[in-house]
């Protein structure tokens, strides 16, 4: 009998991983403003303080002097939190988007689930700002696994990634060995009522919601879209013809995220009923993180009324 | 090419200003006060200071030259074209559909742009990145910025400024072309950042400042101390005028980034003929 791991944050993963990495032969380079502890990046400066690169509490001239580092051909991560990752937009369109840098954002504290510190640390708008940076690929982990599993991809593939991870402890999808592939879904449950899509920590709150629809009958697939750029269209069109509704699932504003990316691929391809779980048109507020959660309706409960609203559009 | 030490500067920067007057009366837009400001100071460091191999843009010995305000392209088109970069003929394309010589930088377009820009204000930060990666790799090379005195509203370049010193970078060289003018008005009206070179000072830079910009032996001696200082980052301030070269462009904010008209485009010529030409 193997007992469960442990629950873990995605931002854990960050500073072990490139440790790993660099030590296995990588060039990397890791820049920070003032948040290493909290992103875990600290890790790597422990371990290759030359390597490390502090610019205080100024994002932009971090980002810029990143896509700088880069121009020698190291691999530059550069760390913070997800609301002070769009700080830095103009720098990370013109230096990084427009040339291709070889440049990693790796933000923590990404969503609501940030909890306590309210509003203004809340990132709701981050997948939406990265998405529109072309030639970024934009992630999201569903766990601490993934997210390993991510940074090592972030690091065989050139090019800029903007990785979103998160704060609080979560229960762990995926067994050790999990395999990353940038652009393709993860089928994690299949079924032929309806497709749920979900992204970060609404993957785990998606299968819990699949259980409960099967015990009433309804089978849902449900599809870990970590990679949100580029979009797996292929699988959406797939899930689209094969399960007739599709329910997306996110931490995120509902109008600019993986949700309205999805509606907007299956417009022009296979148009079916969909609904929408995310944050509706507000801005958070203090709260635990799982409470505020549930204010938002970003937990099983919600993925669920969702995949009967849809399922009562599609008769 | 020009890039010897024997290269007559005198010769060379009319030619470079014919280039310049000519591309943005060709292209009808583009940004002529500030690359006239800006061109003494570039003609000096590509043909006598900066280590580059034109026929080999992407030389890994090479010294960095950043163009940070990104606009004055007709200035840095017409040295890399001047270097041997790519054929002069190609700078008629400036500004053209089709062609590689955008308004605004782009990194690697041509091979010789090292950085993009057209955003203001990100230069040095991008300077500062790239010394810290030479130095990581125990390269002696130098990074040289190019900023305007308008560019210093930006706080991101006080960002880079802390950081530079902070992070004991030397080998960084923050040239500001101090002209005096921005885009609506003179630097004094629009926003008041003097003193410059106290600011610098403070923040941890060697600074000279009150350097003639358009003085060629003082360019030279000047960029030759900057190369030579160790342990800190440079700021060297460089006194300009707007729209050098052309007497009613002179000092005059209406030639920031208008066009000449047909008649100031054949005066404009005139004043800068010389005994190689009109063009």
């Amino acid at each position: 009998m193997t007992t469960a791991p442990a629950p873990a944050a995605t931002r854990e993963a960050l500073g072990p991983a490139l440790v790993r990495l660099q030590r296995a032969g990588a060039d990397i380079i890791v820049v920070d403003a003032d948040l290493g502890k909290s992103t875990s990046a600290r890790a790597f400066k422990d371990a290759y303080p030359e390597r490390f690169f502090t610019f205080g509490v100024a994002e932009q001239n971090m980002v810029s002097a990143a896509a700088g580092l880069a121009t020698l051909g190291s691999t530059v991560f550069a760390t913070t939190f997800a609301v002070f990752a769009e700080h830095a937009f103009d720098q990370l369109r013109m230096s990084v988007a427009q040339p291709r840098a070889n440049v990693k954002i790796v933000a923590s504290h990404g969503g609501v689930s940030t909890g306590e510190d309210g509003a203004s640390a809340q990132s709701i708008e981050d997948l939406a700002l990265f998405s529109s940076l072309l030639n970024f690929s934009v992630v999201v982990p569903a766990d601490i696994v993934e997210a390993e599993a991510i940074i090592d991809a972030a690091v065989a593939n050139d090019g800029p990634w903007y990785i979103r991870t998160g704060r609080p402890k979560l229960p762990v999808v995926y067994t050790e060995g999990h395999r990353f592939r940038l652009g393709k879904a993860d089928m994690l449950r299949d079924g032929s009522d309806l497709t749920i899509v979900a992204c970060g920590l609404l993957v785990e709150r998606s299968l819990r919601a699949a259980e409960a629809l099967a015990k009433d009958g309804i089978q849902a697939r449900v599809l870990n879209m970590a990679t949100i750029r580029p979009l797996d269209v292929e699988a959406l069109e797939a899930a689209a013809r094969e399960t007739g509704a599709i329910v997306v699932a996110e931490e995120h504003l509902v109008h600019s995220g993986l949700g309205a990316m999805c509606a907007q691929a299956l417009a022009t391809r296979h148009p079916v009923p969909m609904e929408f779980v995310g944050v509706q048109n507000r801005y958070g507020e203090s709260g635990t993180w799982d409470e505020v959660l549930d204010i938002m309706g970003l937990n099983a409960a919600g993925v669920t009324e969702a995949a009967k609203r849809v399922l009562a559009r599609k008769r | 090419m020009v890039t010897t030490a024997s290269t007559d500067l005198k010769v060379l920067t009319r030619r470079l200003r014919r280039h310049i007057v000519n591309m943005v009366y060709t292209a009808k837009s583009g940004h002529i006060g500030g690359s006239m400001s800006a061109i003494d100071i570039m003609a000096v460091l590509y043909t006598r200071i900066l280590k580059h191999q034109p026929n080999d843009p992407a030389w890994v010995g090479r010294d960095r030259f950043i163009m940070s305000k990104g606009h004055c392209t007709p200035a840095q088109y017409a040295i890399l074209a001047e270097c041997g970069y790519f054929p002069v003929e190609e700078l008629a394309s400036f500004r053209r559909k089709g062609g590689r010589l955008q308004g605004h930088s782009v990194l690697g377009k041509p091979g010789g742009v090292e950085n993009s820009a057209g955003a203001l204000g990100m230069g040095l930060s991008f300077g500062l990145g790239i010394r810290l990666g030479m130095r990581l790799r125990g390269m002696d090379n130098r990074v040289v910025v190019l900023m305007g005195d308008g560019e210093q509203d930006e706080g991101q370049v006080w960002e880079a400024a802390m950081a530079a010193a902070h992070h004991e970078v030397d080998g960084l060289i923050a040239i500001i072309d101090r002209n005096g003018i921005q885009n609506d008005d003179f630097t004094a009206n629009t926003m008041r950042t003097e003193p410059l070179d106290e600011k610098y000072r403070a923040f941890g830079w060697e600074v000279r400042a009150g350097i003639d910009g358009h003085d060629h032996a003082a360019i030279e001696e000047t960029l030759r101390w900057a190369y030579s200082v160790r342990g800190k980052p440079v700021c060297v301030i460089f006194d300009t005028v707007k729209g050098k070269g052309v007497s009613f462009m002179e000092n005059n904010p209406g030639f920031h980034g208008a066009p000449p008209s047909d008649e100031q485009y054949a005066l404009a010529m005139t004043e800068l003929a010389d005994a190689e030409g009109t063009r």
